[in-house]
């Protein structure tokens, strides 16, 4: 079995030969990192979004930073110990869903281990701050646009289809009681090409900003 | 009075006719009646309900109190879920959201009258009528076929107890035996369904019954998913599936229900089951109703209306719309467009630009999910796709199996946005 220890970001296979340790590039790191942005951010004392701030993440234990509404699976493996130690993340990294089975994470996982261990040493160290507004991708008048709640509500007919109106998350990730700037972030990555999911990526492509805006403005009037 | 309305109407269906009557709901209410309890049906009588807030007064004819999902009925054969999970049952839509669900045979329409006669008597007025009825078979489509030699050769696709028979065969057939599926033409109810099925037989004769074989009759060149399907099949179930298609034969099958054997371009065959998928047109209410025209109901995309009765909108797999699938989410789509149609036309809220979506999920084998999709809009005379996507093969065992995942939330969202 394959064991990674991290030196602090150095590879080895445990019980074979040290293989040439790889070093994990803090700033390509925060250029893989941006696929996470839609969910999180990684900044001191910023804001959890769908996902939690991830800014000093390791060392602390799985599920416990106030006020993020984490997936039961992820509460139980803290409570259970899990602790975010560079090897667990790694794990977590690698195979989200496969790790912690009930997570919401919705996220295929980094396969090379290069790409995980550059997001680990963005994650561990303490520059660059990322912040998703600061991203470039989206004007800031993006977030502004004020949303026809009525027509929104129209078009989240269509997305209600998958995902549950109730807050359902099996299989699906929940919409209802996001974060409305996360919500209008994370459709722009799908439409844009930032994220990548089939149907999203269909889905969204015909969204325009006002149709977005006026999404996010109905789903803001759900309660969770 | 005292009794909830709401519970009463729900659960005492014998009254319908009384019920439906004016007087007794002192109707002032604009009237939305909707035939067909199914994805279509059951959407656009929520979505109708819901949004009206109480200003339209709805109306559910549907004679099965339980109704059974065609989608995700395969995967009741292949052993991934029970039948009692594939159940919905209307009470919610009648208890909280104060839909009049009766259950019985809607038997007729009266467009002049504008009312619906139900096989209990009575009948029931309609300001707008919907119908989504599904399919009904093409008598004669197959030959030495019809529905009373079901029993022998069932189809199956219509899900309910003619599943739990065609499970039952499964699990009864001889060692080695053979499995036949006489495929339907073009257009018909879910396009991958009878390759999934395919896929869903495999995998529980694999399981229980290695030696056994499929064979696949089909009058088509070509299917859904055809490559997506073809490399799961030579996966997971090497050797056991034979396909003929319409250059062997496949267009010309005849079937002899009583002594278990199908005529391929006249030589005989004897199969151990024989599931018949005959070919497909609209609902048999819609044809009497003559609101068809060669075996489906002509609709006008923006709004769902029929172009024979503006009244008139009918949804799903009934409809001939333009570039949707027959599928239940494409009738669940559609139902929605249907519902603000008519809420447009009966209490003049807001008409917005129609939009439409589907996807179809299938499963080839355990955690080997893949699924095809498209975007929608109203053309000119037609439903246009505007983009589509599809599973590709040579996919990860996890994409795979994520996408498998998101089937069964699909399946938990799109079944309570319909029943409630």
């Amino acid at each position: 079995m394959v064991r990674r220890v991290f030196l602090p970001i150095l590879a080895i296979l445990a019980g074979a030969q040290a293989v040439p340790a790889q070093e994990g590039d803090p700033e390509r790191g925060a250029v893989l990192f941006r696929q996470c942005n839609s969910c999180h951010v990684a900044e001191p004392d910023g804001p959890s979004r769908t996902g939690p701030n991830l800014y000093g993440v390791v060392g602390r234990s799985a599920g416990s930073l106030d006020g993020v509404r984490y997936s039961p699976a992820i509460r139980d493996a803290g409570e259970a110990g899990l602790v975010w130690t560079l090897e667990t993340l790694d794990g977590f990294l690698q195979d989200p869903r496969g790790y912690i089975p009930g997570s919401r994470m919705s996220f295929r996982g980094l396969t090379e281990l290069q790409d995980r261990l550059d997001v680990i040493a963005y994650l561990t160290g303490d520059a660059p701050v990322v912040h998703s507004s600061e991203l470039g991708r989206l004007s800031p008048e993006i977030f502004t646009i004020e949303g026809d709640v009525e027509y929104g509500a129209y078009l989240s007919s269509e997305c209600v289809a998958c995902h549950s109106a109730s807050g359902s998350d099996e299989g699906i990730p929940v919409v209802t009681g996001l974060d409305a700037e996360a919500f209008i972030l994370a459709l722009h990555d799908y439409r844009d090409g930032h994220r990548d999911h089939q149907v999203m990526t269909t889905v969204t492509a015909r969204l325009t900003d006002e149709e977005i805006a006026s999404l996010a403005a109905y789903f803001a009037t759900l309660e969770e | 009075m005292m009794m909830n309305r709401r519970s009463f109407l729900g659960t005492t269906a014998a009254l319908a006719g009384t019920l439906a009557a004016p007087a007794v709901l002192g109707q002032a209410r604009p009237r939305a009646v909707v035939i067909g309890g199914g994805a279509g049906g059951a959407t656009a009588a929520r979505y109708i309900a819901n949004d009206s807030d109480g200003m339209i007064d709805v109306t559910l004819i549907e004679p099965s109190r339980h109704y059974y999902t065609c989608f995700f009925s395969n995967l009741y054969l292949g052993g991934f879920r029970t039948i009692e999970s594939l159940g919905h049952s209307y009470g919610t839509l009648a208890a909280d959201y104060a839909v009049n669900v009766v259950h019985d045979w809607a038997t007729g329409i009266d467009r002049d009258a504008r009312t619906v006669a139900l096989a209990g008597g009575g009948s029931v007025p309609y300001d707008r009528l919907i119908v989504s009825p599904g399919i009904d078979f093409k008598d004669g489509a197959v030959p030495g076929w019809s529905t009373a030699a079901q029993n022998a050769m069932p189809h199956a696709y219509k899900a309910g107890s003619q599943t739990e028979l065609l499970r039952a065969q499964l699990a009864n057939m001889r060692e080695g035996g053979t499995f036949a599926m006489i495929a339907p033409p073009n257009p018909y109810r879910c396009p991958p369904g009878p390759y999934e099925r395919v896929s869903m037989v495999a995998h529980y004769l694999s399981q229980n019954n290695p030696t056994a074989r499929i064979l696949i009759l089909d009058p088509k060149e070509n299917f859904s998913k055809q490559a997506l399907f073809e490399d799961g099949w030579a996966r997971h179930y090497p050797g056991m599936i034979e396909r003929i298609g319409p250059d062997f034969g496949g267009a010309n099958v005849e079937v002899r229900p009583d002594s278990m054997e199908i005529v391929v371009d006249g030589a005989v065959e004897s199969v151990d089951v024989c599931n018949v998928i005959p070919a497909m047109q609209a609902g048999n209410i819609l044809q009497d109703a003559a609101l068809t025209e060669s075996d489906w109901a002509t609709v006008m995309p923006a709004t769902m209306q029929s172009v024979m009765d503006e009244n008139i909108h009918i949804l799903g797999d009934s409809s001939r719309q333009g570039a949707m699938p027959k599928s239940g989410f494409a009738a669940n789509s559609q139902a929605k467009v249907a519902a603000m149609a008519v809420r447009h036309a009966l209490t003049d809220s807001r008409l917005f630009p129609a939009r439409f979506s589907n996807t179809c999920w299938s499963l080839i084998s355990t955690d080997d999910g893949i699924k095809v999709g498209a975007t929608y809009q109203a053309g000119e005379d037609r439903i246009e796709a505007v983009d589509t996507f599809i599973s590709q093969v040579g996919e990860s065992d996890e994409v795979r199996a994520e996408t498998y995942r998101e089937s069964l939330g699909w399946y938990d969202s799109i079944t309570s946005d319909m029943f409630g």
